[in-house]
């Protein structure tokens, strides 16, 4: 079979779920927890959202029932795929005290095969984001790398957008365009649930072997592109890139940082729940003999003081200067550092925020006060 | 083994501790498996104490005898403290070396002016050591050193040496009875070093503050901002661009600094809690 765009019967993601297992990936997809859409391992369509549509706004989410039976109505919630590639916590070394020396136990990571299943636009960006990062700089993170290395990525386009999100603006959504191994296209209507599947790699075509199929049509193509299409235009939350870093780095001193930081809590939610946000601190131990020593390293905050903290007390003291040195890095610096932004529009910063400060409507109030 | 290296130290073995103040202190590190170890004036290393931290702490030997490693240590935190109590025969942990450097072949031909505030003179050390060693290769070469109080200065045995081949001068903010020299901020230093201004370079290292008065005054004499060069701080957790700690602006501290051109840094000197 050498076609690219193929329809599956949307049951048949069961047996790309099998296929996946079969291969020795660990399956990780969208399933319900505590009312919210997070990413686990689950290895039955069963237990995706099925029929469950999501809503967001600035501080707020809720989970609701869908009149269909549609697998990927839902958007993004405060997980990311970044807790697989990029763990929360993860120990570096181990050191033993001996007798006039210490031996140094590098950590042997042996991580499971992954394959993220339901990976949305905005999220392929925010991996690509996180691999120039970890991979394309002076340094390679291993404990990066050797998760990154085997992950099977089915991507999904999204057939519903959120008023949180705005991946159009950050040029990342909602049609998938590279980075996965798979894509669907989510079709349901009176006669059929089917999904259009495009083959964006040999391993992608491997793992449909044995799955029931015909080749995807004109029109069928045309049916998956007016949903993305429809999807789109629905999104009405903009933020305007244009010039932005010069915006950033000219408006230090914008006084527009004082009106957000009365809001802002400081919670370090927003970095949290950000798929790119990478920094990270470490912590020290012993064990109660004072024989063995560890290094931890976890996900850290600019948001926090601890963070800045150098002899003599934090750089960044206020609030103010927290909020400004994120958005700074975030939508400004990052080019500067990585030729990309560091944000994919995916909203997560506004639904999760418990103040629902919003991101674009900063971006907006700095150009309104510029200068 | 190879995969956790650039986050993964090297034991380092204590060969001596010296005091060179109430809370300064050098010590001369061994390496106990690593045969070699290159470094450029300015770098730093990432010195970790047992189960207690990491420290990023310049380089403050001759890098062109790189071995044994020198490293002088302000005690100020839970590690430095913990350092301070090391003695000979104790092993440490080490890793790197980090950053960009100072520009002592770019300033070979010219002047240069050495400005130092506090432990500042530490990183400039090496610096020192290249130029003593290269005499010829520099014009005049100006070392102006400020500390707090004439009892905080570092380094005192080497006076005399680099009184002999370089204009060093000293300044105290607070003095005692017994000191008989300059009071007050290093930038009063400046008048007293002689230089073309249109073939020098600066070398600045000291508080943001102090930086920054510095090379403002080095304006007034004529250079411009590309001609100094200023090391920065910020946090640092990894020294290899992951962290996130030390970013400042379009950099890392760690990877792209901490010595920058004062062009570079202009902008963050001038504001507050960046």
């Amino acid at each position: 079979m050498e076609n690219n765009s193929l329809i599956i019967l949307a049951e048949s993601l069961q047996l790309i779920f099998d296929n996946l297992n079969s291969f020795g990936y660990q399956t990780i997809a969208p399933t319900i927890s505590e009312n919210t859409i997070v990413y686990d391992q689950i290895t039955k369509i069963s237990d995706l959202p099925i029929g469950y549509i999501d809503e967001q706004t600035g501080g707020h989410y809720r989970l609701k029932k869908h009149s269909k039976p549609t697998f990927f109505s839902y958007t993004v919630g405060a997980n990311s795929w970044k807790k697989y590639l990029h763990p929360p916590k993860v120990r570096l070394w181990q050191i033993k005290r001996k007798a006039k020396a210490m031996e140094f136990v590098s950590e042997e990571t042996q991580p499971p095969k992954l394959a993220f299943i339901g990976v949305r636009g905005c999220e392929l960006a925010a991996i690509s984001i996180q691999d120039r990062v970890f991979l394309k700089d002076k340094f390679v993170d291993p404990i990066y790398s050797t998760r990154r290395k085997d992950i099977f990525i089915v991507a999904i386009n999204c057939a519903r957008a959120v008023k949180t999100c705005f991946c159009t603006s950050m040029q990342t959504g909602p049609k998938v365009e590279e980075g996965f191994d798979l894509s669907l296209t989510e079709i349901l209507d009176d006669k059929k649930h089917i999904f259009l599947v495009k083959v964006a790699t040999e391993k992608g075509r491997e793992i449909l072997k044995n799955i029931p199929y015909k080749v995807a049509t004109k029109e069928d193509e045309n049916i998956a592109e007016n949903i993305i299409k429809t999807t789109a235009q629905s999104i009405e939350k903009k933020l305007d890139t244009e010039n932005i870093k010069e915006l950033l780095y000219q408006n230090y001193e914008n006084p527009s940082w004082d009106e957000v930081a009365n809001r802002c809590l400081s919670c370090a939610n927003c970095t949290m729940v950000c798929p790119t946000c990478f920094c990270t601190t470490v912590q020290d131990t012993t064990d109660l003999t004072g024989e063995i020593a560890e290094r931890w390293r976890s996900w850290d905050s600019c948001f926090t003081s601890d963070f800045s903290y150098i002899h003599g007390g934090s750089v960044r003291v206020s609030t103010k200067s927290r909020y400004r040195q994120w958005l700074v890095h975030k939508l400004g610096a990052w080019l500067d550092q990585f030729g990309t932004s560091g944000c994919v529009g995916c909203g997560r910063c506004i639904t999760w925020c418990p103040v629902g400060i919003d991101i674009t409507e900063q971006v907006k109030t700095l150009r309104e006060n510029n200068g | 083994m190879q995969l956790l290296d650039p986050m993964l130290p090297d034991q380092f073995l204590v060969k001596r501790k010296v005091n060179e103040n109430k809370d300064t202190f050098t010590l001369t590190l061994e390496p106990l498996e690593k045969k070699s170890f290159l470094y450029q004036p300015g770098q730093f290393n990432m010195l970790y104490m047992f189960g207690l931290g990491e420290v990023a702490i310049s380089i403050s030997g001759n890098s062109e005898k790189p071995l044994p490693l020198i490293h002088t240590i302000r005690a100020v935190g839970t590690t430095t403290k913990a350092m301070q109590k090391l003695k000979k025969g104790d092993v440490i942990g080490l890793r790197g070396p980090f950053g960009s450097s100072w520009p002592i072949i770019q300033a070979k031909g010219k002047d240069v002016i050495i400005v130092v505030g506090g432990i500042g003179l530490a990183p400039l050390r090496p610096v020192i050591y290249y130029i003593l060693a290269h005499r010829q290769d520099y014009g005049r070469v100006s070392l102006l050193y400020g500390a707090r109080t004439p009892e905080d200065q570092i380094y005192l045995n080497e006076f005399a040496g680099w009184q002999e081949k370089l204009d060093f001068f000293t300044i105290v903010d607070r003095a005692s009875k017994k000191w008989n020299g300059d009071v007050g901020v290093v930038t009063r230093l400046i008048p007293k070093a002689k230089f073309n201004p249109s073939n020098t370079l600066a070398m600045i290292c000291g508080p943001e503050v102090m930086m920054r008065f510095v090379s403002l005054a080095l304006q007034d004499k004529g250079l411009i901002p590309e001609q100094i060069f200023v090391s920065m701080e910020r946090n640092m957790k990894c020294a290899i661009g992951f962290c996130g700690h030390c970013q400042l602006g379009g950099t890392f501290i760690c990877k792209d600094g901490p010595v920058f051109t004062y062009k570079e840094m202009k902008r963050y000197l001038e504001l507050r809690e960046v």
